[in-house]
């Protein structure tokens, strides 16, 4: 039954015109709003509406991934298997977004593109988790054999990649807050006049994110069953 | 309690198998001696390399990294040397759990032994001086640990795909990254001779990782072997 209800919701548009309307709301308001003047950022603190939820939106389709992945291994339906792929197809891109707002940030704060951050390499090798990814699908020509193996090693990688970006870099010094005892958002450095741009931003981009990953699924079903065999 | 007879026979099963033939041991430790001799004698090319202000330094991660390719090498045959249809009978006797569990069990034992001997030659050609040995040997342990734990879960995912070096290599080392640097962290320490309470927390995180592994592997593993 909740498999039903998921698949109904990705042909529904309410979803789709408020992610887009809270993204417009995101980019004026990101760019208009008061914001903290603080040594070093200066205006470049807005690209926290923007940088930190590419990486939210990545997180969510990365974990949507990982649960079709799981009814995959339990049903075995071909099209569980394809809404896990292009949903790490969608993530990888929401990850190199993120990477690249991130890096741009770092120039102007940090002083280079990158810094040797714990929090950057940890996210580089995250990269790599999920191209080896790709490497492994394209490595078995059996479609079955493929998405089982694939969805073994999505799950495999999944808990990896999370002690990578949100543990690991928490226990050494790090430039990125939240990490090596910088503050981090739930602290008093966050004004709250940010929370309400930056946690809209976080649920659109998620939600455009899911968008985009509902389309390439569409596509690649139809695909699918055109070359069906009747 | 029937799976752990059932891994206490398969495990037996692996040794003897192993002592029978000497060969994936024997392979491994040669591996390991030429690999040392050669970054011996290619180190030894810059004089006053063993006397510079970084030997210390490189010293402790070349050895990681020497054991990181030995035990990809060992740990990749794991599952590659079995033939399907020995594998099949494998499945009809035992539960999926008990052979994934006794490959574990059994590369544990199997890296120790060898990471302990690669230490003493490594030591013997790269004299340097470690200021906690007991918890530098206890860091080697908790690394053919960890390095047998996820090798062994690639190895059977690689071994149902197409059976390449490579693939072992891609799969693994984005996994083994962070595992390998929390181990050069904690061999650091424990060389200089730091405090050993300092390092409790990055023997926790590791230990956290393993058992992640450990978990996802028995959970995933009956899904993979099934054809």
């Amino acid at each position: 039954m909740p498999a039903q209800l998921s698949m109904r919701f990705i042909y529904q548009t309410w979803w789709k015109v408020l992610a887009v309307v809270v993204i417009f709301y995101t980019l004026i308001a990101g760019f208009l709003f008061d914001v903290p003047h603080l040594p070093i950022l200066h205006e470049t603190i807005r690209n926290t509406y923007f940088h930190v939820p590419m990486w939210i939106a990545m997180f969510t389709v990365f974990t949507i991934s990982v649960v079709y992945s799981i009814k995959y291994l339990n049903t075995g339906d071909e099209k569980y298997d394809l809404i896990a792929v292009e949903c790490v197809n969608t993530g990888t891109f929401f990850y190199v977004l993120g990477l690249i707002t991130g890096m741009m940030w770092a120039k102007y704060t940090w002083g280079a593109f990158w810094s040797n951050d714990p929090k950057q390499n940890s996210a580089a090798i995250a990269f790599l988790l999920y191209c080896a990814y790709a490497v492994l699908r394209n490595s078995i020509d059996e479609e079955q054999k493929r998405a089982k193996i694939s969805a073994i090693y999505n799950i495999f990688a999944f808990p990896i990649m999370v002690v990578l970006i949100m543990v690991l870099p928490r226990m050494t010094d790090s430039l990125h807050p939240g990490n090596g005892g910088n503050p981090a958002f739930g602290k008093l450095d966050m004004a709250n006049s940010m929370r309400v741009v930056l946690y809209p931003a976080f649920i659109a981009w998620s939600l455009i994110a899911i968008w985009i990953a509902s389309l390439r699924y569409r596509i690649r079903l139809i695909e699918y069953k055109k070359n069906e065999i009747n | 309690m029937q799976l752990i007879n059932q891994t206490w026979i398969l495990f037996k099963k692996e040794i003897v198998l192993e002592w029978r033939s000497k060969y994936a041991f024997n392979g491994v430790l040669l591996y390991v001696v030429s690999t040392v001799f050669i970054c011996y004698i290619s180190f030894n090319l810059n004089p006053g390399f063993s006397g510079s202000k970084s030997y210390s330094i490189v010293w402790n991660v070349l050895f990681w990294i020497i054991m990181l390719f030995a035990s990809v090498n060992a740990i990749a045959k794991s599952f590659m040397q079995e033939s399907k249809s020995r594998l099949l009978y494998y499945y009809s006797i035992a539960s999926p759990q008990a052979i994934i569990l006794s490959k574990m069990a059994y590369n544990i034992l199997l890296m120790s032994l060898l990471s302990f001997l690669a230490l003493l030659v490594y030591m013997v050609f790269f004299t340097n001086t470690i200021g906690d040995p007991l918890f530098y040997f206890l860091t080697v342990l908790l690394g053919s640990i960890s390095f047998s734990t996820v090798f062994t879960m690639i190895s059977a995912i690689a071994s149902k795909a197409g059976n390449n070096g490579t693939l072992m290599a891609i799969l693994s080392f984005p996994v083994i990254i962070p595992v390998i640097l929390l181990l050069i962290r904690l061999s650091k320490n424990a060389m200089d001779g730091i405090e050993r309470s300092f390092s409790y927390n990055n023997i926790g995180v590791l230990f956290a990782i393993n058992t992640i592994v450990i978990a996802t592997a028995l959970l995933l593993f009956p899904f993979l072997w099934r054809d």
